[in-house]
């Protein structure tokens, strides 16, 4: 060890036993003592060794660093001067714990998305192979995060050279359980080199391996979370070997995961991991399993040392014709195909995981930690503020010590002290309140289909980021007063303090620059919220072209339900319309409907056709009679599907205004034919217009509306097909879900149903915007109360100040609507220039909300024009106050006052 | 309080002493002021308000030891000795000092 870290070590232990140190030396002088008189006699000796307690000092300096020790003397004055005025340290303890609490939250909720590499050995080593540039579009894609078939993962899997070893996962949604017991979870579909790529070890049993995924291995081996463990399992050993039942199949458990592994997803995490191979036991024979042509893989790897990005990119780019040549789909047109040979793999960064959350938080969270920053900020100009106001009060003293010969350096250490003391209970208040806070958002952003899991550690990225931000607060309201006030001249300061009629225009006008920034910041943050708050009043109140209020989504397991009780595909439809039946059949029930697709999901489902021989691509949804009617979406022309379209009849479409827009060149379109592209599993089909319904949103709301065709479930041209039922009711949705329960599972006791609101589940994807309007919301009011704070300070302090001059203006005639007008017209400016310089900075800054806004710009004129009134009137409200307490000061008071 | 004869032990040469004095087995504080004294002939004498604040400083240094015992005559006093890094110390303190007073002795023999 190196000598300072010895003598570091000598002194701390020096310093826990400080208190046996003194009584030892004390012993030691005794003993010398003793020895002395009794050599000589004790007169001399007690002459000789003087004043012990000097060498008592003298010897524990030795041990004790000379700064340390006046630290410690600075803090306990620090905190005298504190407790003298407790509502000065309650209000600058609460607001720099707001200010340093939200910005660690948000930081350590960028962290947890953003930063942080997965808990496995090596994460930086680790990549992901997609085609570079994304696929297009084309095909099939499943899941958020899809980037192969399952035939190409195998053929990469034999030819690929850069990686030590690859794997590939696939996320989905698992049944678990049977009967009423059953409930979703989240699932992985885990090639069996996953776990032994990433080295991971099992707590309990082992993990899947490249034995458990052979083709033909049906259900056999299942791993199992931590958390699934603790919460259904109760953590008991006894899991490893008993039986899991998944979507009517039977697994083994084999093993459990560590608590740290949530899957490669961030913020998704998942319960039951299963072999790829047990894909095609548990899905029919439509599985993604053989197909070429559903992307629902990803794919990630652990590249070969001395290999780089760049390097496994090259190689992946000279391999990908043979592996894609190997994989073509078929069925497909030869244009597409064609398209499907020119994509090329490259390999990109994994080692933090793949996260869709990343890119639709990052933005958000970047920006909110941007207006976090600010309201620290301003925080830290009141606070210099008051600080500022104090040091003044104490002019006099410090003034009086300069003269007496104290070192400027020791003055500002000493006034830095304080401040450094609020600094450190403000930001461990802060740490406290961020836990909090950080919990709060991901409980705000979690719904009920995606309940958000991340680790919210505080790891040392996150201490440093908060350490630093108190460093950087401390620095901004301790050290700029300190340095201002410790430079008055002695003899300047002491007369000013005793005889000062007006105090000079430059002592104020660091004040005046504060509060003139702090109007503006503050502006620019409620001018921020407001947008947020209109776009997200847009999002809700925004007309999507039908009604989602009174609609209940009733999803059923009917595809495995056919399945299992072996029935004849033929039996389906005539099923589906026996539910739909049983269901308006009921008397709260207006009307009900299936259609395959739910508007405002995110889900998609193109097709290509031909319309006199012109080629096009539309999206095509197959509902059911009642469907337009329980929607409310009004049918412009034409007739809506009835009974009589049926499997043998004519097949018959409704398409969109969009359509007919974009296809039609704005003729009416009824009589003309429609003939899809044939796709695997979807044959070519010829749909005949019989009407035109008004366009409505389609996958989201930010999305210009495409064009659209309605085809009727009864006419579907293959398997299927599969969608929920829509049931429009004016009863109440709670006690629609339990009639809907009884009478369904009275006539179907085995089937399984899952409800949800459609009006709810539309307002879930808005959470990020509804956070968004929430968090900027707060943090805008926040700004604006602080900067308000500082204005009526800063105004009450100079009234105070200029009590004198006041009183000499009223007894020479002045009346008090002069004094006012004086008054205000100071105010006036400060907040004139906050304004302008606000507006200013919140037209530049406002761009980097754009991407966020729906329906409204980031230059958006009439929200500026209410972020500068509203600004404006508060700040006229908060200097009015002391102005008409100016006013009214009785001059021989005022004049009398020192 | 008097200064007597505190500027006779040439600045930094008190550690050396400590170090040579300790280097023949373990003393205390007492101990060491009378050997200076008593080997020197009186011409020094050693400030105990130099003395303690030396040996802390050594002690700070990890060069000593300070450990309780009992003196011959049955009086507890603190008892001082070297450590390895002492002794690597007092090597170097004597080396320091050969070539001090060699060089000092070299000046005057030439200007004389």
């Amino acid at each position: 060890m190196p000598r300072f870290v010895l003598e570091l070590i000598r002194r701390l232990r020096f310093f826990l036993r400080g208190h046996r140190f003194e009584a030892e030396l004390r012993e030691e002088m005794d003993a010398h003592f003793t020895m002395l008189a009794e050599d000589t006699d004790p007169v001399y000796a007690k002459r000789r060794l003087g004043n012990v307690t000097r060498w008592q000092e003298i010897s524990r300096e030795v041990w004790v660093w000379n700064w340390m020790d006046r630290f410690w003397q600075d803090l306990r004055y620090g905190i005298r001067q504190l407790t003298l005025s407790p509502v000065f340290a309650l209000v600058a303890i609460l607001s720099l714990a707001l200010g340093i609490g939200a910005n660690t939250a948000i930081f350590q909720l960028l962290d947890a998305v953003r930063l942080r590499s997965l808990p496995v050995p090596d994460p930086q080593q680790l990549a992901e192979v997609r085609i570079a540039n994304g696929n297009g579009g084309i095909f099939v894609s499943a899941g958020d995060n899809p980037q192969t078939t399952n035939p190409l993962w195998e053929q990469f899997r034999e030819h690929q050279q850069a990686f030590l070893g690859v794997f590939a996962w696939g996320t989905d949604t698992f049944r678990l359980g049977k009967g009423i017991d059953a409930h979703n979870v989240h699932g992985l579909w885990a090639s069996g080199s996953l776990f032994p790529v990433l080295g991971i070890s099992p707590v309990r049993g082992r993990l899947l391996d490249i034995r458990d995924d052979r083709h033909g291995c049906g259900a056999s081996a299942a791993v199992i979370s931590y958390g699934l463990w603790q919460r259904e399992f109760g953590g008991l050993d006894s899991v490893i070997g008993s039986s899991l039942r998944i979507q009517d199949h039977s697994f083994d458990v084999i093993g459990v995961t560590p608590p740290g592994f949530s899957g490669l997803e961030v913020g998704t995490g998942f319960d039951v991991a299963l072999p790829i191979c047990s894909l095609a036991t548990l899905q029919s024979s439509n599985a993604s399993f053989g197909r070429r042509d559903i992307w629902w893989l990803t794919v990630m790897g652990r590249l070969k040392p001395g290999w780089t990005l760049e390097r496994a990119s090259a190689h992946l780019n000279a391999t990908s014709p043979g592996l894609f040549g190997a994989t073509i789909p078929t069925g497909y047109q030869a244009s597409t195909l064609e398209r499907y040979r020119k994509f090329r793999l490259a390999a990109y960064p994994a080692g933090r995981g793949v996260s869709p959350l990343r890119e639709t938080f990052d933005t958000s969270l970047w920006l909110l930690l941007g207006i976090t920053g600010l309201v620290l900020l301003i925080a830290c100009a009141n606070l210099a503020n008051l600080i500022l106001a104090r040091a003044s009060t104490r002019q006099h003293e410090i003034s009086v010590r300069l003269a007496l010969g104290a070192s400027r350096p020791r003055l500002i250490q000493q006034l830095l002290s304080e401040s450094l003391l609020l600094a450190l209970v403000g930001t461990l208040l802060g740490i406290y309140l961020a836990r909090v806070l950080s919990r709060a958002i991901i409980w705000f952003v979690s719904t009920k289909d995606n309940v958000l899991q991340l680790e919210l550690g505080l790891n040392w990225r996150v201490l440093l980021f908060t350490a630093s931000v108190a460093v950087l607060t401390c620095v901004i309201f301790g050290l700029m007063p300190a340095l201002r006030s410790s430079r008055a001249e002695p003899s300047s300061a002491m007369k000013a303090g005793s005889r000062g009629m007006t105090a000079g225009r430059e002592r104020f006008s660091f004040q005046r620059l504060l509060v003139a920034s702090q109007i503006a910041i503050s502006l620019l943050l409620l001018f921020n919220a407001l947008l947020f708050v209109r776009s997200f009043r847009k999002l809700m109140t925004f007309n999507p072209g039908f009604r989602e209020q009174g609609i209940l989504l009733l999803e059923t397991d009917i595809r495995n339900f056919a399945m299992s009780s072996h029935m004849s595909p033929s039996r389906l439809k005539p099923l589906q319309r026996d539910l739909l039946d049983e269901i308006r059949a009921m008397p709260q029930v207006q009307s009900a409907a299936m259609s395959t697709h739910v508007p405002l999901n995110g889900s998609s489902w193109t097709l290509g056709f031909y319309l006199d021989d012109v080629r096009g691509s539309s999206k095509f949804t197959w509902a059911s009679t009642q469907y337009f009617e329980t929607m409310e979406i009004p049918i412009l022309s034409g007739r809506d599907f009835n009974d009589r379209d049926s499997e043998s009849s004519p097949r018959v479409a409704l398409v969109n205004e969009t359509f007919v827009r974009d296809y039609c060149g704005g003729t009416n379109p009824i009589g003309k034919v429609i003939r899809s592209v044939a796709e695997p599993h979807y044959p070519a089909a010829a749909y005949e217009i019989i009407g035109v319904v008004r366009d409505t949103k389609y996958a989201n709301l930010r999305e210009a509306i495409p064009p659209q065709v309605f085809a009727n479930t009864q006419q579907f041209p293959s398997d299927g097909p599969w969608g929920p039922i829509f049931i429009r009711t004016s009863a109440p949705m709670s006690s629609m879900i339990s009639a809907v329960k009884q009478k369904v599972g009275q006539a179907h006791p085995a089937m399984q149903m899952d409800f949800r609101v459609f009006q709810a589940q539309i307002y879930d994807r808005l959470v990020l915007e509804r956070l968004m309007a929430a968090l900027s919301g707060f943090f805008g009011a926040l700004a604006t109360v602080l900067a308000i704070v500082g204005l009526y300070g800063v105004i009450s302090y100079i009234v105070i100040r200029r009590s004198t001059e006041i009183g000499i203006r009223a007894a020479l005639g002045a009346n008090w609507g002069q004094i006012l007008r004086m008054v205000m017209s100071e105010a006036g400016l400060l907040l004139l220039i906050g304004v302008v310089i606000g507006a200013v900075l919140s037209l530049v800054a406002g761009r980097a909300a754009n991407s966020l806004l729906f329906g409204l710009k980031s230059y958006d004129p009439l929200t500026l024009g209410m972020a500068v009134g509203l600004v404006a009137a508060i700040g006229a409200v908060a200097s009015f106050v002391p102005a008409r307490r100016a006013s009214r000061v009785d001059p021989m008071v005022a004049l009398r006052y020192e | 309080m008097a200064e007597p004869l505190r500027d006779e032990i040439p600045p930094g040469t008190l550690h050396l002493f400590i170090l040579k004095i300790l280097a023949r087995g373990p003393n205390h504080g007492y101990g060491i002021a009378q050997f200076v004294e008593s080997s020197s002939r009186d011409v020094f004498q050693v400030e105990e308000g130099s003395l303690y604040p030396a040996l802390q400083r050594m002690m700070l240094k990890g060069w000593i030891r300070g450990e309780w015992q009992e003196t011959e005559n049955k009086r507890r006093a603190r008892v001082y000795s070297l450590t390895t890094l002492g002794k690597k110390q007092l090597e170097v303190e004597l080396s320091k000092y050969r070539r001090v007073s060699q060089a000092i002795g070299r000046v005057i023999a030439a200007s004389s």
